[in-house]
């Protein structure tokens, strides 16, 4: 059932680099992941790649497998045929440290400017009230394990080193709309998505549903809601009053 | 080269529930506090936790309360839990999963709007707070979005967000520093480029969790190889109850590449059942006479359990996980298993389709994406896997400390709380209760302190030299040490053992410590995982070797230690807790018996005298009647 596979992997370190060929054993049901690591035991130990769990919990593995943004724990290698050569790359958005390893501290820093949770003063701990059907918005987006690959994918930043500064990602973006739905979060986020955090960036081409290995819908459910909530704040401001005190009682109650 | 120097109050090594929690309670006590990991922030091991988090909070049974949730800890445990811990444990799980919820976590809900909570092995009533199968994920995310919530409090005080709390990630400590006999620090490098870094604090919290990396097959990740571990031990402090090791029942053992990797108990939990390759539900022929009166015997009674609890005794399927490991190892042994090595754990037939995927859904992606099988449709193969170690550094149940002053713990790698054998969802509870009290144990030994430890030159250049030895010599590949320590404890130091495999394991360890003083790591020093693994192996060997020697001089069996030649459980040994530190020669590790302390009278008159009956001896019982008849 083994087989050898060619595999094309990028080597390199502070900014310099070049894809190195290698020819590798494969076994039933394995991942690309495995492979690399085969590589590291047996021909290149030095091998640079991050992983955690090999399950697609942890979203270490992020890297571009033919191009294409994906887990390298979860790409099963019988998606490929036997005689097809196998490009393994870091994500492109990214600053290269080594081999597979990006750089990730942008989504760090977004991670920092986005306001946290903001509950309403006077609950406590043990008080919350919520029902299923209000949390499960949130919930979709906080089944994120921050891989990153949407952020790697936008073409906002992919190629634009310049819009950086102002752009969160879908990855901040989705948080912003993931606590502006959150039933007791009560910070006025509309503004400041816009204006900070450059949603009018997004023109929702959907490249980072596409890619998000736990199948968020991050545009459809995250970021065109978001757009209109800030449309409508901008409209309308007594509309968004409205929605905010709606969501108080209804948390309260 | 200059090495990068930091000074902290306090220093908690491991970036997990435990490490966060911890963190975050030194930073609100005021203490300036660093966070080190070795992955990347928010990737740690407990984001893979799935099922949930053990409270006693009573909004799905409203007779649950911290007393039987104290009771059904100590039981899965066999009585040689540490009391004090699973009292503390039993008491403020609630309070710390209610807190999470202030900081903007999303549990799955009730009816009533309150958070919802399922059944899990071992445990009387529904109790796990969840998020559906990935509950870890949302406590780790929430414990580390509270942290930068707090890094933004300070910017807006401080104007420096990283005043107070700062996280150093993809950073390995390698050892710890000591000023005399306390704790000054900790010196690492960094994975992204190999420097070198010390940290100089007199507080220092471990919370680097397992050390499943010494098996082959295992749910755990890289980050297992035992560091905080042999940190402590080359610090001078003791590991306890090191035999004990859970092999989880449930693993996938097909294919090949992702043995081991954990299919939830909540399966079982919400229904799932398992069968052998005769079609027969096989737990029911395994329940262990201390069970006997808590189980169902027909599957009829345990089917109608899940819709009426109260009239109805719980299925086999959820025995404490030892129990189901030991069934499954045995009904594969006598050739009743499934084609690829396990057994059948099958929601398919019990569920509808939907449901499953509203429930499980990261297990069914799980099966589809890596084994090519729907779990809505056909039974999923699974066998024990190592999973989580009982055993670990031996601190006080209130503090979190060791005996090494300014060392704490918390979390897996600390021992005592969870006995022999630890219940599902009792781990994610154990990190916020104890993570939060080490790091308020840390503050307060730091307030009792009258100057600043220092660390010594002689000591961070002796640390230096160690680290970069591996770099500086043409050895053996390291990767082969590795695989050949995975292999010995797998099949020697197991699930079930032998004194003569173990003995055998042991000499297997020695030369192996031999080798690894050998190995070689080619290439520089930026991101180099043949260097990285060179200097882990020091850390599995010294967890291996403890966990051996303790498992060879336990003559009984318990939780997670069965020794094939001792198949009983002692009355005798539970009163025998097993203590590992470093030989004076510091070349290995030397185990030694320590009294359990007797349970406190109220603890003790929480449990039937029919009950205890079965774990204690004559002594303790006669003890116990005449505090009952008083
Ligand atoms: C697949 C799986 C599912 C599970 N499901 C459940 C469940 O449903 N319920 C439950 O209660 N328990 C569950 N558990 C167990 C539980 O998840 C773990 O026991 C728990 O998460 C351990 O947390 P921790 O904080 O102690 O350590 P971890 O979360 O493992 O964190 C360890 C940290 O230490 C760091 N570290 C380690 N060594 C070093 C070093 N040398 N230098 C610097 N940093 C270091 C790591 O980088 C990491 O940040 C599960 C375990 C697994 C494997
Ligand atoms: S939908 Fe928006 S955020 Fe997503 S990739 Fe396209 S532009 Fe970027
Ligand atoms: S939203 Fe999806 S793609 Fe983006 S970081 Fe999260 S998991 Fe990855
Ligand atoms: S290793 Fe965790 S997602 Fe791939």
């Amino acid at each position: 059932m083994s087989y050898k596979a060619k595999f094309r992997v990028w080597r390199g370190e502070g900014g310099e680099g070049r894809l190195e060929d290698f020819t590798v054993e494969v076994n039933e049901g394995e991942v690309v992941l495995d492979i690399i690591h085969r590589l590291q035991a047996t021909q290149a130990p030095d091998l640079a790649v991050r992983w955690n769990c090999k399950a697609g919990k942890c979203g270490s593995c992020s890297m571009e497998i033919n191009g294409r943004p994906r887990l390298g724990c979860m790409t099963r290698m019988s998606t490929f045929t036997e005689d097809e050569t196998i490009t393994v790359t870091p994500m492109r958005t990214f600053p290269v440290i080594k081999d597979l390893v990006t750089d990730v501290s942008f989504n760090y820093e977004k991670a920092r400017q986005i306001p946290s949770f903001t509950p309403p003063a006077g609950v406590n701990p043990g008080e919350y009230r919520m029902e299923q059907i209000d949390v499960e918005r949130s919930q979709e987006f906080r089944k994120c394990i921050e891989c990153f690959m949407c952020n790697n994918v936008c073409h906002v930043i992919r190629d634009h080193e310049e819009n950086k500064p102002g752009f969160a990602g879908p990855r901040f973006l989705m948080r912003i709309a993931e606590l502006d739905m959150h039933p007791y979060d009560v910070a006025d986020r509309k503004d400041a998505a816009q204006d900070e955090h450059g949603l009018g960036y997004c023109n929702i081409t959907k490249c980072c549903t596409e890619v998000c290995p736990e199948h968020i819908k991050i545009t459809d459910n995250a970021l065109i809601p978001m757009k209109e909530r800030v449309v409508d704040r901008r409209y309308d401001p007594l509309v968004w009053l409205g929605n905010k005190i709606f969501k108080r009682s209804t948390a309260k109650s | 080269m200059e090495i990068e120097r930091h000074e902290y109050d306090v220093v908690v090594i491991g970036a997990g529930g435990a490490g966060l929690r911890a963190a975050i309670e030194s930073r609100q006590q005021g203490k300036r506090t660093a966070i080190v990991c070795k992955s990347l922030f928010g990737k740690a091991h407990t984001v893979m936790a799935e099922g949930g988090a053990a409270a006693a909070m009573g909004n799905v049974n409203s007779s649950d309360n911290w007393m039987v949730h104290f009771r059904d800890t100590m039981r899965g445990g066999k009585f040689l839990n540490n009391w004090r811990m699973a009292e503390l444990h039993a008491k403020e799980a609630p309070d710390r999963v209610w807190e999470l919820e202030a900081w903007g976590a999303l549990f799955d809900r009730t009816k009533d709007g309150k958070i919802s909570q399922r059944n899990f092995g071992g445990h009387e009533y529904p109790r796990l707070a969840h998020v559906g199968d990935r509950t870890g994920l949302e406590l780790i995310r929430t414990l580390q979005q509270r942290v930068v919530a707090l890094q933004q409090e300070d910017e807006k005080l401080h104007g420096d967000a990283e005043a107070y709390i700062k996280v150093f990630q993809e950073c390995t400590v390698t050892r710890l520093l000591k000023d005399g006999d306390a704790v000054s620090g900790a010196f690492g490098y960094w994975r992204e480029n190999g420097r070198f870094v010390v940290f100089d604090a007199p507080a220092v919290v471990l919370a680097t969790g397992g050390i499943g990396k010494s098996y082959v097959v295992t749910s755990n990740s890289w980050e297992y190889t035992g560091d905080g571990h042999a940190l402590a031990l080359l610090a001078g402090a003791k590991l306890i109850n090191m035999e004990f090791i859970q092999f989880h029942p449930t693993g996938m053992v097909w294919p090949p590449s992702v043995r081991g990797i954990l299919v939830t108990e909540s399966v079982r939990g919400d229904g799932g059942v398992l069968r052998n390759s005769e079609g027969r539900r096989f737990m029911f022929d395994y329940i262990p006479d201390v069970f006997k009166d808590k189980y169902a015997t027909t599957e009829e009674e345990g089917d109608r359990w899940y819709t009426d609890q109260a009239n109805n005794r719980r299925p086999p399927e959820l025995l404490p996980r030892d129990e189901v490991a030991r069934a499954i190892n045995a009904e594969v042994k006598a050739g009743r298993g499934s084609p690829q090595g396990g057994v059948y754990l099958d929601v398919s037939t019990r569920l509808p389709a939907a449901e499953i995927i509203k429930r499980l859904p990261s297990m069914h992606h799980q099966f589809k994406e890596l084994a090519d099988v729907d779990i809505t449709q056909e039974p999923m193969q699974v066998g024990p896997t190592c999973h989580y170690i009982m055993g670990g550094v031996e601190v006080d149940a209130d503090t979190g400390q060791a005996c090494v002053p300014g060392l704490f713990a918390a979390g897996e790698v600390s021992g005592g709380m969870h006995g022999s054998n630890r219940l599902g969802g009792n781990s994610l509870s154990d990190l916020l209760v104890f993570g939060r009290r080490a790091g308020a144990g840390a503050a307060a030994y730091l307030d009792g302190l009258p100057s600043r430890p220092r660390s010594s030159e002689e000591a961070v250049a002796a640390a230096e030299a160690e680290a970069l030895a591996p770099l500086r010599r043409a050895g053996e590949n390291p990767y082969s040490v590795h695989h050949e320590l995975q292999r010995t404890m797998n099949e020697l130091v197991g699930i079930i053992r032998r004194s003569g495999e173990i003995t055998e394991a042991l000499e297997a360890v020695e030369k192996l410590k031999e080798r690894a003083q050998g190995v070689g790591a080619t290439g520089g020093r930026i991101y180099n995982p043949g260097w990285h693994l060179s200097l882990d192996l020091r850390n599995m060997l010294l967890v291996s070797e403890c966990v051996a020697k303790a498992a060879l001089l336990r003559e009984e069996s318990r939780g997670g230690h069965t020794r094939d030649d001792f198949p009983g459980m002692s009355a005798e040994w539970r009163r025998r807790i097993l203590r590992c530190s470093l030989s004076g020669d510091a070349s290995g590790v030397t185990v030694e018996e320590k009294a359990q302390p007797p349970m406190r009278d109220d603890l003790i008159t929480l449990f039937d005298r029919a009950e205890l009956a079965k774990y204690i001896t004559e002594e303790e019982l006669a003890d116990f009647d005449a505090l009952v008849k008083e």
